[in-house]
């Protein structure tokens, strides 16, 4: 597999980073290079074996239907970069 | 206060740090020392020695002394629970509420939770001191602590070598003496293999053991705090207190926690150890095999019994990792956004750039790596060859030792390939700093605890043993280590500097 420039380009979008034009090259590189290892994964054998996505197998766990959590709005948004009249404040989506 | 604390008869400042978890319940419920003598002398230590290591991220003075008076209170009023003034430190990954925790990045170096981690809760109830929050590699992936914001932490053994990662910083405090004994957090060995580097004693739980509520996520299916410390013992009381059944961690498990400390003297005879043939093939460094056998010989002289295993699928552990991790990270670290905490760039013109340059400002070069792997992994038409392959190699990977403890009690070997290695020496590679966890991978995809104990030196460097369990075995891991612990004296190494109970090691401040 190989990958290039415009890859990366398409992922850093996807993934939300701006790219530093003077380092794409060598994490271009350096991408490909984990991307190398990862595809010796091509070599086994898994025909009909189950994804394994848990280490124990274990399914999720439920609980009732209930109000447990009290509001902690205060505190959270103390620690946030900008909020007004108890909302998350974000530059303009839409024009 | 210092002064009369160094005053004060009853502390020896040569040994005080000498002493290990054990040691300090057992002087505290004594009454030979306060928890605010113990505390004040590691605080000092800290911000003397340090500079050297960088092993701290965060020193909690006010705090701790404020908790070890605490703590003696409540021990002179009849009511102290097992680690009642006892100092210890939590690696940066663990949110503390009020103390910045910065998982070892810019993005998150504002960052001051508004809770605990309820690793940190259960010390706390505990009576445990915190002393500060230790270095590591950002977000947790490295494995030299070469990718933290706040700078490399430094071998305690040769500060020109590194502590190994991310739990670097716990493994160097513990080895400095600079903490009795820390948290740590293990994604793909990231709590075995700094310990081994380090000369100290190291344990990752089974998956599911110990909460992962407020420790802040990297790869979430992976992810598994422990503790750090001197002796398995040590390990033994921590993991007491760590492992508990948490409500709000989905995947915590809800099984009663054993006294890991009960099945500590069980004699060794009978005890059947698992040697993976993969686990020494090429790529083992000549020193660090000769240790493991010796140790292995050590056991057998216990009346353990070697058995030769083959672990078949040993060799998609590093690809079906760097596949899994990845994934879970771009996943997990898209909530830092610049919305509700932690950096925010300045003067953004829109939303879209708001988001991407925060991310470029706040994250590291390999972060940025493992979340673009990420989304390669699982963009489409790379979803089936890459995520689907690997969750398929990671059953193959799991069912080897479902195989292998059929045969064995424990399964054992090197943690890691080789001793710490010179800082910048993998820096421009990241597949070779990847091998450097070929040996503790396959623990996480399997979710099966796992140790490392200091069994030996090459050229003065430490080198540890592997020890893996079965699901939830933690107590037989602990019994073999503290066995071996009992007929050998690696663990009580130190660094030359670090000055040692009984041994005159030099150069000792």
């Amino acid at each position: 597999m190989t990958i290039e420039r415009a890859d990366i380009e398409k992922l850093a979008e996807l993934a939300r980073i701006e790219l530093n034009e003077a380092t794409i090259a060598e994490t271009t590189k350096s991408i490909a290079d984990v991307l190398a290892l990862v595809d010796q994964l091509q070599a086994a054998d898994t025909e009909g074996v189950e994804p394994m996505a848990h280490p124990t197998d274990a399914t999720q766990r439920l609980r009732t239907d209930e109000v447990t959590e009290t509001t902690h709005r205060e505190d959270f948004q103390a620690i946030a970069p900008a909020t007004e009249a108890g909302l998350y404040l974000v530059p303009k989506v839409i024009d | 206060m210092t002064d009369s604390i160094m005053n004060n008869p009853r502390i020896d400042d040569t040994t005080m740090h000498n002493k290990t978890i054990a040691d300090i319940i057992a002087g505290l419920d004594a009454g030979e020392f306060t928890s605010v003598e113990i505390t004040q002398h590691y605080l000092n230590r800290i911000k003397q020695l340090d500079s050297s290591y960088n092993s701290y991220i965060t020193i909690n003075e006010e705090s701790a002394l404020a908790q070890a008076k605490a703590a003696d209170k409540r021990r002179a009023e009849g009511d102290a629970p097992a680690f009642c003034g006892v100092p210890i430190a939590h690696k940066d990954i663990f949110c503390t509420n009020g103390v910045r925790t910065s998982c070892g990045s810019k993005m998150l170096d504002n960052f001051v939770p508004p809770y605990n981690a309820t690793v940190v809760e259960n010390f706390a109830n505990a009576g445990a001191v915190i002393l500060g929050k230790t270095n590591m590699d950002e977000f947790a992936m490295g494995s030299s602590n070469e990718t933290s914001f706040y700078g490399p932490v430094k071998n305690p053994w040769d500060t020109n070598t590194v502590p190994g990662g991310s739990s670097g910083g716990s493994a160097a405090a513990v080895a400095a003496q600079l903490a009795p004994g820390a948290t740590a957090t293990d994604t793909g060995g990231s709590i075995r293999q700094p310990a081994a580097l380090c000369g100290v004693t190291g344990l990752k739980p089974t998956y599911g053991r110990v909460s992962r509520w407020g420790m802040i996520a990297f790869a979430s299916s992976l992810d598994q705090g422990g503790p750090m410390a001197r002796t398995a013992e040590d390990c033994a009381l921590m993991l007491n207190v760590m492992a508990s059944f948490d409500p709000k961690d989905s995947t915590s498990i809800d099984q009663a926690v054993p006294d890991y400390t009960d099945n500590l003297n069980q004699p060794l005879k009978g005890l059947k150890i698992g040697v993976p043939k993969e686990y020494f093939e090429e790529g083992l460094n000549p020193g660090t095999e000769q240790a493991v056998r010796a140790a292995l010989a050590e056991f057998e002289k216990q009346g353990a019994t070697l058995v030769n295993i083959s672990l078949p699928h040993s060799k998609l552990a590093v690809p079906a990792y760097y596949v899994i991790a990845p994934a879970e990270a771009s996943s997990n670290l898209s909530r830092f956004d610049g919305v509700r905490y932690g950096h925010r760039c300045e003067d953004p013109k829109d939303l879209r750039d708001m988001y991407m340059r925060t991310r470029a400002e706040g994250f590291g070069d390999e972060v940025k790596r493992r979340i673009l792997v990420g989304a390669y992994c699982l963009s489409a038409g790379y979803y089936d060859a890459y995520y689907r392959k690997a969750q398929q190699a990671r059953r193959l990977i799991k069912q080897d030792f479902v195989d292998a403890f059929e045969q064995v009690d424990v399964i054992m070997g090197p943690t890691s390939p080789s001793p710490a290695f010179e800082f910048g020496s993998k820096g421009d590679d990241p597949v070779a700093m990847y091998l450097e966890d070929i040996y503790t991978i396959a623990t996480n995809l399997a979710g099966l605890p796992g140790m490392s104990v200091p069994c030996g030196l090459v050229d003065n460097k430490p080198v540890g043993l592997q020890i893996i369990g079965n699901y939830f075995d933690e107590s037989r891991m602990l019994n073999a280590a503290h066995q071996f612990q009992q007929t050998t004296a690696w663990h009580q190494q130190a660094p030359a500097g670090i000055a040692l109970k009984g041994k005159d090691v030099g150069g000792a401040k």
